[in-house]
């Protein structure tokens, strides 16, 4: 079976640094057997999704303020449609964690990503958010967010430049391209491990 | 009616009825007729809805120096349609200790207000899906349900932040109703008519913002800044402030139901674009000069509709742009700016309108 | 200074003096209170600069640092306690208002309870932290203070330290807000909090009635990292405080290490410093004049000044390599010669700030909207601008000098040319007016200097491995949004002792509570961002 290449507009499949990963996601849907007509409805769907990424407002530091830099006439994030974002996690579809989180954030950025409405997204952004960065050793740093809530994409840097987060949407955008809205082959058993694995109490 | 338009819409209308009454009994036809004109309200809504989202995010990125939207078809055209793709299948997170009927009901009233609205409002020449002798009554009336969504949204969510919105929101709307009313009944003792139709034909030689001048410019200035508020848009747009209510009365709706808020939104902001037009540049009628005939005929050429949308749009790209420029008003500056300056104002210019209708100074 | 001493030693026998370069008066508890009182009420010192906490390991204690507004003098104060387990000092939270707040910080950090503060609640830590993080003996072990995605408890009561008259200290609880009071929270995450802070808010319909501000969301123990690092490596943390004035904190810490190793800078390295100082300060009220518009619904504004900053972010960015993080300057220097166009670049930066600030003027301050919006809310006056210890910009739109600039001059801005911007009105629109009139001066600065960068060394000849001699030695510089100051105390070794910040923001957020009182929710927006506070600065 040939192999659907994953790309978005105006970026040459070869340019993309990490296709081995997206490569791997599509043969799985491919092994699972999408059906003909589910499978062209899913295109619209992930055509729809992965064109319209609102963020929600969120910023800890440094990195957020690359973030105003992204939206602003430079960088232009609007030219992706990304530049609705929402304060209100119930309308945002991704998460972009930009700056540290330290102990007394952790249960805030984790009731914000249960707060997110699916389909939902994390974007792990700077070196804080991956693994502490320069605060790593500090005793009210979290180590990375992954223990935390779920990444889908890492952005690194220190903060990252503004290319690199547009980069890192892109492969969110691209990572939506390979989902199965219908059936939920890849993330969603992921995430539903991932929550089982890390629970909270109601409140 | 109007010998020097040459419009298709009117015989086509006709042709449909014909035809249908031809082939059918005449309450079958009736009923499709409905049904045709229900769908195609649907869609032109739908449609009308993206295509401002995109409307506002092109030029509010050109305000900005930036480009907007550009990646997703041509020159980034098919952006709010991806939008629409995805907020459909979002997840419509239920929530806990909210008054569930309500909070479903909230956004079907705000989106049917503006769906109602767009009934009376003269798209063409003969191209009105109702026309009758109150209907500037009706618009009005129509309007002024959105507000009560708008409580409910917030009044229902359970949450601190959509109630203060809702609050801010039904003390913003119920005033500048007014303001908005009575800038509407100036032009509506001008035209001696509550018939939108009526209102049209009298706007054929002169459009009302040139023949009833002052008072009607007055108005007209009025009513887009109490349309302005009517909408929530900036600089009225408190019950939403993103920067003080998160989201506003909306905080906590997710998926579609977000979606209707969001398209309500800018249909509010074509439906008050609409009613300025229809009120104060002569809804659909083309632009003429007296005495100009060639220009007139070339003028009379371009499709009754076209006039209307123009029109509509020119006044949306009005109120986009005070959004853009200016900054938020305070709810105890707004609700001053209403009864200290606006409501006198507009119960002067009433007045005065009076007495230039009685002295004939008018063209 | 010896007049002070010998009046000082006069009036409190028990008083010993250390001459450096601040007096420090080492004193007993029981007569603290009463000697800051007489500095502040007979000698002038009315500023208090910042408390430094320090345990040394015998000793619990604190020194405060204190300033008079009108001679410009600093004085030092230290108490101490050798009772590890239940350390207590007086408060002076009754003498300045902003001392509450540091002695909360203390609190937090070393476990010293200060009887007479009325909220003795830790400031930055959850209330069931295990230990306090910055004594020596801390127990960093992560299993005892895990990272939980349990909501943290809260409480709903301060508590204070009461002195009996028979000298006995008895607890007392205070409730925060009343059980009818309706209390919003604004934050941790929130478009206008300028990152993560949290504003618990009651409200009365839609006029506030008391707020009460919750930190900690982005504390990140800057302070006890610095002491396991050597002195160079302590030095990039300052880029990721106030991410806007990073070369001038960066300045202010080279400084302080510089004027205790005596390592003497080049002159081309002094000249590049200034000049990036000034650049980052317009870049910083640049992205404040936006953000603050954008928090008034004027959304337009951020994206016009968000152009000139880009444009300072590129010269920067060819002199070090970076757009945020630059750690430009370094002991002894700076780290890089300035890139051969950066002459050129600032001139034509200078040529478009005038045309860019017209432009903002014409589109925000001269609005009918933004000028009622800003006229007369959040007016701070002078005695508490000084009483909280709000600096900079904002300080000195409440009639307040501050500027170290012109206060305590360094690298040279005695030689510059330049005017402090003073208004008297103290309102938000005097905050907002005084950050355009200070990109004018920082532009008159850089217009004195671009064609005067003297040629030369960029870097001294500065130790591998740095060694202080053992002592303290403190150092304020003019940063972005106020006085930065460092406290460094070294024990001789490689590494400091104590490295304590004192930054601007953290009696900016102080002071909110106070300036927002019966005004309504928009206005704490309209205050909160005309303070322009960086909440990564307030809780390090």
């Amino acid at each position: 079976m040939e192999m659907k290449k994953v790309t978005t507009k105006s970026m040459p499949y070869e340019a993309w640094k990490d296709n081995e990963y997206i490569e791997k996601l599509v043969t799985e849907l491919q092994e699972s057997g999408a059906n003909v007509v589910v499978g062209a409805l899913d295109n619209l769907i992930n055509w729809g999704r992965s064109n319209s990424i609102w963020p929600l407002t969120f910023a800890t530091s440094c990195c957020g303020i690359e973030f105003v830099s992204l939206g602003a006439a430079r960088f232009d994030m609007a030219r992706f449609g990304w530049e609705v974002a929402r304060s209100s996690p119930r309308q945002a579809d991704f998460i972009m964690v930009a700056g540290t989180i330290v102990n007394r954030m952790a249960p805030v950025l984790r009731r914000l990503y249960d707060q997110l409405a699916e389909p939902k997204y994390v974007i792990s952004c700077g070196s804080c958010a991956i693994s502490g960065g320069p605060f790593r050793k500090s005793y009210h740093v979290a180590r990375g967010i992954e223990d935390i809530i779920p990444v889908d994409v890492y952005v690194p840097g220190c903060p990252p430049r503004p290319e690199a987060m547009i980069y890192g949407i892109m492969q969110l955008s691209r990572k939506m391209k390979v989902e199965r809205f219908f059936g939920g082959v890849n993330r969603k058993e992921d995430r539903k491990k991932y929550l089982a694995e890390h629970p909270i109490e109601d409140c | 009616m109007n010998n020097y338009t040459i419009d298709n819409s009117q015989s086509l209308t006709q042709w449909i009825d014909q035809l249908l009454n031809s082939c059918m009994p005449s309450w079958l036809a009736t009923t499709v007729e409905c049904l045709l004109v229900g769908v195609g309200l649907l869609l032109v809504y739908a449609l009308l809805a993206l295509f401002y989202i995109l409307y506002e995010r092109k030029i509010c990125a050109y305000f900005q120096c930036r480009l907007g939207p550009n990646r997703v078809g041509p020159w980034g055209l098919f952006q709010s349609m991806a939008d629409a793709v995805k907020m459909l299948i979002k997840e419509l997170i239920s929530l806990n200790h909210i008054d569930k009927f309500l909070f479903a009901l909230a956004p079907y009233l705000v989106i049917i207000a503006s769906m109602l609205c767009f009934a009376v409002l003269p798209w063409g020449n003969g191209l009105q899906i109702i026309d009758f002798n109150i209907g500037i009554f009706f618009l009005i009336a129509c309007s002024s349900i959105g507000v009560l969504g708008i409580l409910l949204a917030g009044w229902s969510s359970n949450n601190k932040f959509t109630l203060i919105g809702a609050l801010r929101s039904g003390a913003q709307m119920v005033s500048y109703e007014l303001s908005v009313g009575l800038s509407i009944l100036t032009m509506v003792a001008f035209a001696g008519t509550m018939d939108v139709g009526k209102i049209v034909e009298a706007q054929a030689d002169g459009w009302f913002i040139f023949t009833a001048h002052v008072p009607a410019i007055i108005a007209f200035v009025i009513y887009m800044i109490a349309g302005t508020a009517e909408t929530n848009r900036g600089p009225f747009d408190l019950p939403e402030a993103e920067s003080e209510l998160t989201a506003g009365y909306h905080t906590e709706y997710s998926g579609i139901h977000f979606g209707f808020f969001y398209l309500a939104e800018y249909l509010n902001l074509f439906v008050v674009s609409g009613v300025a037009t229809l009120m104060f540049f002569g809804g659909w009628m083309p632009f003429r000069i007296e005495g100009w005939d060639g220009f007139n005929e070339i003028m009379g050429y371009i499709p009754s509709v076209v006039w209307f949308l123009m029109k509509a749009f020119v006044l949306s790209f009005v109120i986009i742009w005070f959004k853009w420029t200016y900054p938020r008003l305070r709810i105890d500056q707004l609700l001053s700016l209403e009864w200290k300056y606006l409501l006198p104002i507009n119960l002067v210019n009433l007045v005065l309108m009076v007495v230039i209708i009685f002295a004939g100074w008018h063209f | 200074m010896a007049e002070l001493q010998e009046k000082i030693s006069k009036r409190f026998p028990g008083a010993t003096f250390e001459e450096g370069e601040t007096l420090l008066i080492n004193i007993a508890d029981s007569s603290l209170h009463d000697l800051v009182k007489a500095l502040r009420d007979e000698h002038g010192f009315d500023y208090l600069v910042t408390i430094v906490g320090f345990d040394r390991t015998t000793a619990l204690g604190c020194v405060y640092y204190l300033a008079s507004t009108k001679t410009q003098r600093l004085v030092s104060v230290s108490a101490q306690t050798t009772d590890r387990d239940n350390p207590m000092l007086h408060s002076i939270a009754d003498l300045y208002r902003v001392a509450g707040l540091y002695e909360r910080e203390v609190y937090d950090f070393y476990g010293i309870v200060f009887i007479g503060n009325p909220d003795m609640r830790r400031l930055f830590l959850n209330i069931d932290w295990v230990g306090y993080p910055l004594r020596k003996d801390y127990d960093s072990n992560p299993e005892l203070n895990p990272v939980s995605i349990e909501n943290e408890r809260q409480s709903d009561t301060t508590t204070e330290w009461v002195e009996m008259p028979d000298g006995k200290v008895e607890k007392r609880e205070h409730t925060i807000f009343e059980e009818d009071e309706f209390v919003i929270n604004i934050g941790p995450q929130h478009p206008a909090t300028h990152g993560v802070l949290r504003f618990r808010t009651s409200v009365d319909g839609e006029t506030i009635k008391k707020i009460d501000v919750y930190m900690g969301y982005i504390h990140r123990g800057v302070e006890k990292l610095c002491e396991d690092l050597g002195y160079m490596q302590t030095l990039h943390f300052m880029d990721r405080l106030d991410y806007f004035s990073a070369h001038n904190y960066h300045h202010g810490l080279c400084l302080c290490i510089e004027k205790a190793a005596g390592i003497e800078v080049p002159e081309r390295a002094r000249v590049a410093r200034v000049m990036m100082d000034e650049l980052s300060r317009i870049a910083s009220h640049c992205l404040f004049l936006g953000t603050f518009c954008m928090d008034l619904g004027a959304t337009t504004m951020l994206f016009y000044t968000l152009r000139v900053r880009e444009q300072i972010l590129d010269i920067m960015e060819r002199t070090c390599g970076a757009r945020m993080t630059f750690n430009y300057d370094c002991i002894g220097g700076v780290i890089a010669d300035l890139h051969e166009d950066f002459v050129k670049d600032v001139k034509e930066l200078l040529a478009v700030i005038p045309k860019n600030l017209k432009e903002y003027n014409k589109l925000f301050t001269g609005n009918v909207i933004a000028q009622n919006r800003l006229n007369g809310v959040g007016v701070l006056t002078r005695e508490d601008a000084i009483s909280y210890g709000v600096t900079g910009p904002s300080g000195r739109a409440s009639g307040w000098a501050c500027d170290v600039r012109k206060t305590h001059p360094y690298s040279g801005y005695d030689k510059l040319d330049f005017k402090e911007i003073v208004r008297t009105e103290g309102d938000s629109m005097a905050r907002f007016k005084n950050r355009i009139d200070e990109i004018e001066q920082s532009a008159h600065i850089l217009e004195q200097l671009v064609d005067n960068i003297p040629s030369g060394e960029w870097l001294a000849k500065v130790p591998k491995v740095l060694k202080l001699p053992v002592g303290h030695w403190f150092q304020m510089v003019e940063g972005c949004r106020g006085v930065f100051g460092v406290y460094i105390e070294s024990d001789g070794g490689t590494k400091p002792y104590r490295l304590k910040l004192a930054t601007p923001s953290l009696p900016a957020a102080g002071v909110v509570d106070h300036i927002t009182r019966g005004q309504k929710i928009a206005d704490l927006i309209t205050i909160g961002g005309s303070l322009d506070y960086i909440v990564p600065d307030m809780d390090r």
